[in-house]
């Protein structure tokens, strides 16, 4: 058998039905292969696109997905989608052209050291030296990306060797001696951890991305316990919003009464959050009473940047069933919190998620999601761009189930919003998929429209257009004495035209009487749409945590 | 804490936690590695990426075929290695990690030192220091001699400090190897 065909071979025993890539010189064996071999093939227009595609598809199915590039400006284009999977731990496998294994290292035509541009920000990546390794490396790049905490990983195929016959033989099992993931949490921690939530007196579940998979568990504990839960960016969705125990989401922009709760615990059960800057602010204040119970797969974010006291190792959804078991074990009185909660529907009370309403016809971007929200009767996959409309879907959207909310939280890719939602809405045709965008981030890979129109793909575009780069603009209005540098838009396309140009449909609106029937005559239209929303140009994203102060210092 | 309804099931003023602190000596780390292209920049990079600097590194075969051991040095004074041990943990390719106890461990270097002779008496002086560090003379020229010397990296330093006055024309070193003691495997 061709070696490329072993290659469909192993997708299609790893459940792939659908992959994103582009090709070119080095991997034509690879592409002659997807010609019959009756897998999808999304042929996106930039390789890039194809990367945060794959991200997308994997983050709304929770599957492993895969991104195809050639060699040289192919694998390159494919290192900020690497990179920000990496960030996100999203389970993808690339798999790259390389030139003929007599070129290597001469500066081939279209040669890129793939491997060493890559390896910083893969989980593992393999070079394939010899054929008949294809269908071994290629079942273990998926389970490395599949297992533990997920993560992207590289095949990189010298094109002569892809080329090649090989024997063929279904690889069903996968060893690796030196990877094996911590699974079930150690007992005698997850026992010390429900004693510690039992004496707690001002407890908080601080969610992150780690406990999506974990969603039931982690509202099943803080149900029966009543405890406050706030999430991080990527953990929007694994406690559903509203309800009345959630604090909305902690950090930068986050709620009041989050970063206040975090800020007065007395311990903290952080899960599958990594503590991140976005998250702590000035970490020497970050929740000073709190003793922290860490629960994470992956063991080198424990003590990483608050020291643990109660460290637990393995997948959150199976420690969070033993909590559950050990917590409802010791029978303590819900009531014990009673003050605490009294304490945060104080903030809550005091200080909700706010905007000042307009009196005329002018937009405010908040309304905007809030329109958004309404019209899907917030039951969209929503993907989000970089930036404040970022940050207005993270507040104003309610996400009330796990991988709803598809964003680039870590690296923050402008440019994620749009090819992620083709990925996602290939990997949930049934969901209304939703891209929330700026006029600014759009235009970092506009061109996967025409992925969209091509392959009708129904993606609804709502861009949030102020004409500015609005979180730089917002930075340089508060910490560079409103010193705009750089950051008009001046030179925008009319994005109706655009919309008509790719063969999608565009709306336009900037009249706030306009708003809810515009949305709603774009998500009643079918194929991708583009919807340019003109809202207030010089609106900041409040409350905010300053760059290097507590988490209690909010302003806004 | 004690009132009704709850029970005291532990304090959570005495919890502690393990910190990612400063060890303030040497850590000498043995890793079993896969003997496989790219290993060494992979582990190199988690190094490079948080502005460790490795004072010494060595790699070689082990009993196995399919096996390398890379002996790696870094100053736990300057570098909180407890992070950096994980992130090598984490690698694929990387089987084991021991971060060597000093009292349980025999470590050996050895190096080459070219020192510079100008006549018989100094060639004399140096037989005589390399005699007493149980050295050998591996190379003689009229001018030159060439000292092999292994140990501990006290003893190397020590017999760097005895040669230095003649004229240290170059001196290369292995940088360490460690082997746990008793029966145990490192």
């Amino acid at each position: 058998m061709r070696a490329v065909d072993a290659i469909m071979e192993c997708l299609k025993a790893e459940g792939v039905d659908t992959v994103f890539g582009y090709p070119g010189g080095a991997n034509m064996p690879t592409y002659d292969a997807f010609y019959d071999a009756g897998i999808r093939h999304i042929l996106v227009r930039h390789e890039q696109g194809g990367g945060h595609a794959a991200e997308g598809y994997a983050k709304a199915t929770g599957k492993v997905a895969v991104a195809l590039g050639t060699s040289g400006p192919g694998a390159t284009n494919l290192v900020t989608a690497i990179v920000d999977a990496m960030m996100d731990s999203v389970p993808v496998v690339f798999i790259t052209g390389q030139v003929k294994t007599e070129l290597l290292g001469t500066d081939g035509f279209q040669e890129a050291d793939t491997m060493g541009i890559t390896m910083p920000a893969v989980k593992h990546s393999w070079m394939i030296t010899d054929p008949r390794e294809i269908p071994r490396v290629l079942h273990e790049a998926f389970h490395v990306a599949r297992t533990g905490r997920p993560g992207p990983v590289v095949v990189d195929i010298p094109t002569d060797l892809s080329r090649m016959d090989i024997p063929y033989e279904p690889v069903n099992d996968v060893h690796l001696p030196g990877y094996q993931p911590t699974v079930e949490g150690n007992a005698k921690q997850i026992k010390q951890a429900a004693k510690a939530l039992a004496s707690a007196r001002r407890p908080v579940i601080y969610a992150g991305g780690g406990s999506l998979n974990a969603s039931e568990e982690l509202t099943a504990l803080a149900r029966f316990g009543r405890f406050p839960v706030t999430c991080t960016l990527n953990g929007l969705g694994s406690f559903p919003a509203p309800d009345e125990q959630w604090l909305g989401m902690l950090g930068m922009h986050g709620t009041r009464s989050a970063n206040y709760a975090m800020d007065e615990a007395d311990l903290i059960c952080a899960i599958g959050a990594r503590f991140d800057d976005r998250v702590t602010g000035k970490l020497s204040e970050f929740a000073p009473r709190a003793k922290f119970i860490h629960i994470d797969i992956d063991p080198a974010e424990i003590s990483k940047n608050i020291p643990a006291h109660i460290p637990i190792v393995g997948d959150a959804k199976k420690i969070l069933a033993k909590l559950n078991a050990e917590y409802r074990a010791l029978e303590v009185d819900a009531a014990r919190l009673e003050d605490w909660w009294s304490r945060i529907k104080g903030w809550q009370e005091k200080h909700p998620l706010r905007y000042d309403e307009t009196e005329g016809e002018e937009i405010k971007p908040q309304a905007a999601i809030e329109a958004i929200y309404a019209a899907t009767n917030g039951d969209a996959i929503v993907t989000s761009d970089v930036g404040q409309h970022q940050m207005w879907a993270a507040q104003f959207y309610h996400f009330n189930r796990p991988r709803q909310w598809i964003n680039s939280g870590g690296l923050g890719t402008m440019g994620f919003g749009l090819p992620a939602a083709l990925g996602a809405a290939v990997g949930c045709p049934d969901k209304t998929v939703v891209c929330v965008t700026g006029d600014g981030s759009i235009q970092m890979n506009a061109q996967e429209f025409a992925t969209c129109a091509d392959n009708g793909i129904p993606v609804k575009t709502f861009i949030l257009n102020n004409g500015y780069l609005g979180m730089v603009r917002q930075w340089q209005e508060l910490f560079w004495e409103r010193r705009y540098s750089e950051v008009t838009l001046g030179g925008n396309p009319d994005f109706v035209k655009l919309a008509d140009a790719y063969g999608c449909t565009g709306f336009r609106v900037s009249e706030k009487s306009q708003l809810a029937d515009t949305i709603k005559a774009a998500l009643e239209t079918e194929g991708p749409v583009i919807v340019d929303i003109r809202v207030t140009a010089e609106e900041n994203v409040y409350p905010m945590v300053a760059p290097g102060a507590a988490a209690r210092d909010m302003v806004g | 804490m004690g009132e009704p309804g709850t029970k005291e099931l532990l304090s959570l003023e005495d919890l502690e936690a393990s910190a990612s602190l400063r060890s303030g000596r040497k850590h000498v780390l043995s890793i079993l590695v896969e003997n496989k292209p790219g290993v060494l920049t992979r582990i190199a990079g988690l190094f490079a990426r948080r502005g460790f600097n490795i004072d010494t590194l060595s790699v070689g075969p082990t009993d196995e075929d399919q096996l390398s051991r890379i002996t790696l040095t870094v100053d736990g004074a300057m570098h909180p290695i407890d992070q950096v041990t994980k992130q090598l943990h984490k690698l694929i390719n990387v089987l084991k990690i021991r971060d060597l106890e000093p009292s349980e461990t025999v470590t050996r270097e050895l190096a080459l030192f070219k020192v510079a002779i100008n006549d018989g008496h100094q060639r004399a002086e140096v037989m005589q220091v390399t005699e007493i560090f149980r050295g050998k003379v591996v190379d003689v020229t009229k001018r030159s001699m060439i000292v092999e010397v292994t140990g501990t990296r006290d003893k190397i330093e020590a017999f760097e400090q005895m040669v230095r006055p003649f004229g240290l024309i170059e001196m290369m070193r292995t940088g360490e190897i460690a082997i746990s003691r008793g029966r145990g495997e490192t």
